[in-house]
């Protein structure tokens, strides 16, 4: 597959934007039942998307005018390449090279640094108090979440391409199973470092809406944030994806494995979105502790648990 | 102009402006997000940013002190956008005419697109008035 289209049309930009806006539908959707409601339409998010890009871009008097305008857009690459190089894995896993793991973790990073990076361009107090709190978020969630990746590639003899984590899987069962309490641990952990990653509540601290505003996005009007909120709901699809990837196997596309592929994806989805509707937001300080705490002594069990062969 | 306002008509966000209003009608427009009502059914979300927001929606008349903030919150919006006076008080002056701290009304000050009669106006008033607009809007699309 030639890599431009795979990046721009199938597994990359144009696949991921339109499965994410579906999946921010059915997030929606189903905040919206637990609520007792009814809930938006089915293409609620386009109307979104599209609305924002009509409006007005207000650049804010005294911002770093480059800075603020390109961050959204280092966000939206960054969650693309990882859509792609887990798609690819997942289709073809004699592809890839050696160490894309290594890549997608750091990229998983880069929405997020985005974030930051755009709250602090855009002179605001309150952009400024929550960009510095995605940071400490992230210096939370990333240590329990690299804890929690590192089991399966224990599990599989130190394979650090997706390839191989799949083909390993495919062999031998998915690493998220009885035989091995590591796996049931590791992805315990990183369901709640993805919690923290996609930035939901409980962990929604850096974009607190009653308390500051929405934090770094306070700024942003327009097709910048319109960007911003397609990066948000691509990632919605793509961290889950990951970690189907990493721990439940994969997907397959024949036959009846089909529904059985998709019902990993949705169980990790309403599983999010169930946390986020049954919990109240932590301050950043109960955050840290509990993930540099709780969650990353569990990490660091599942690590030993994993090469106990266990 | 066409494609913009229609997808304005269908995501809605909305913006609560209160200028100096006694604090009925803001009870009123928080009564219309419950699950009651559910106005996500619109795609209408209240934001925490005059930056995010396509409706602006006012309630109280304008107070001395809130003349300039509200022209700079108005400022604030990205444009296409709508404005939406609740109540009584924000169509004229209400309870409070002759007050010689609210010298005028809000349509003096910003370019209102819909009244809303009450006081405090019903949910159901405020959404029947807000669909309404929405409905003229798509028209002019």
């Amino acid at each position: 597959m030639n890599p431009i289209l795979a990046y721009l049309i199938f597994p990359g930009f144009l696949f991921t934007a339109v499965v994410g806006m579906l999946v921010s539908w059915i997030d929606r959707k189903v905040t919206a039942r637990v609520q007792w409601r009814v809930g938006p339409p089915l293409l609620q998010p386009l109307y979104d998307f599209i609305k924002l890009l009509g409006k007005e871009t207000i650049i804010p008097k005294g911002s770093s005018r480059i800075t603020f305008l390109l961050a959204p857009v280092f966000g939206l690459a960054a969650v693309t390449l990882v859509s792609t190089l887990i798609w690819m894995a997942i289709l073809f896993p004699e592809k890839g090279f050696t160490g894309d793991l290594i890549v997608v973790i750091y990229f998983l990073m880069i929405p997020s640094l985005a974030v930051i990076i755009g709250g602090f361009a855009s002179k605001n107090p309150i952009a400024s108090l929550g960009a510095s709190r995605e940071m400490k978020l992230m210096l939370a969630d990333e240590l329990p979440f690299i804890l929690a990746v590192i089991v399966p590639v224990i599990q599989s003899g130190g394979a650090i391409r997706l390839g191989e984590l799949v083909n390993h899987q495919n062999n031998y069962g998915m690493i998220f199973s009885w035989q091995y309490p590591s796996g049931i641990i590791a992805l315990v952990v990183a369901v709640i470092a993805m919690q923290a990653k996609l930035t939901l509540v409980p962990f929604d601290i850096p974009e607190a809406e009653t308390e500051i505003m929405s934090g770094p996005y306070v700024e942003y009007s327009g097709p910048p944030l319109a960007v911003f909120k397609l990066t948000r709901m691509m990632m919605l699809f793509t961290l889950p994806m990951t970690l189907v990837l990493l721990f439940l196997g994969g997907m397959h596309f024949q036959g009846w494995a089909i529904l059985w592929s998709i019902l990993k994806y949705v169980a990790l989805l309403v599983l999010i979105t169930l946390i986020r509707n049954t919990n109240p937001r932590v301050r950043i300080d109960q955050a840290m502790k509990f993930f540099w705490g709780p969650v990353t002594i569990l990490g660091i069990v599942a690590v030993v648990l994993a090469l106990l062969g266990r | 102009m066409g494609i913009k306002l229609k997808a304005l008509t269908k995501s809605p966000w909305v913006y609560h402006l209160s200028t100096g209003s006694c604090n009925n009608c803001d009870i009123e427009i928080l009564d219309c997000l419950t699950p009651r009502y559910d106005l996500e059914r619109f795609g209408i979300v209240l934001v925490g940013s005059p930056r995010h927001a396509d409706a602006l929606l006012v309630t109280g008349n304008m107070t001395l002190k809130c003349i300039p903030r509200a022209k700079e919150v108005y400022e604030q919006m990205p444009k296409p956008g709508v404005v939406i006076a609740v109540g009584t008080c924000s169509l004229g002056h209400g309870l409070f005419s002759g007050s010689y701290v609210m010298p005028k009304t809000v349509d003096e000050v910003l370019p209102v697109d819909i009244y809303i009669p009450g006081c405090p106006p019903k949910p159901e008033a405020i959404i029947a008035g807000v669909a309404k607009l929405l409905k003229t809007l798509r028209q002019k699309a």
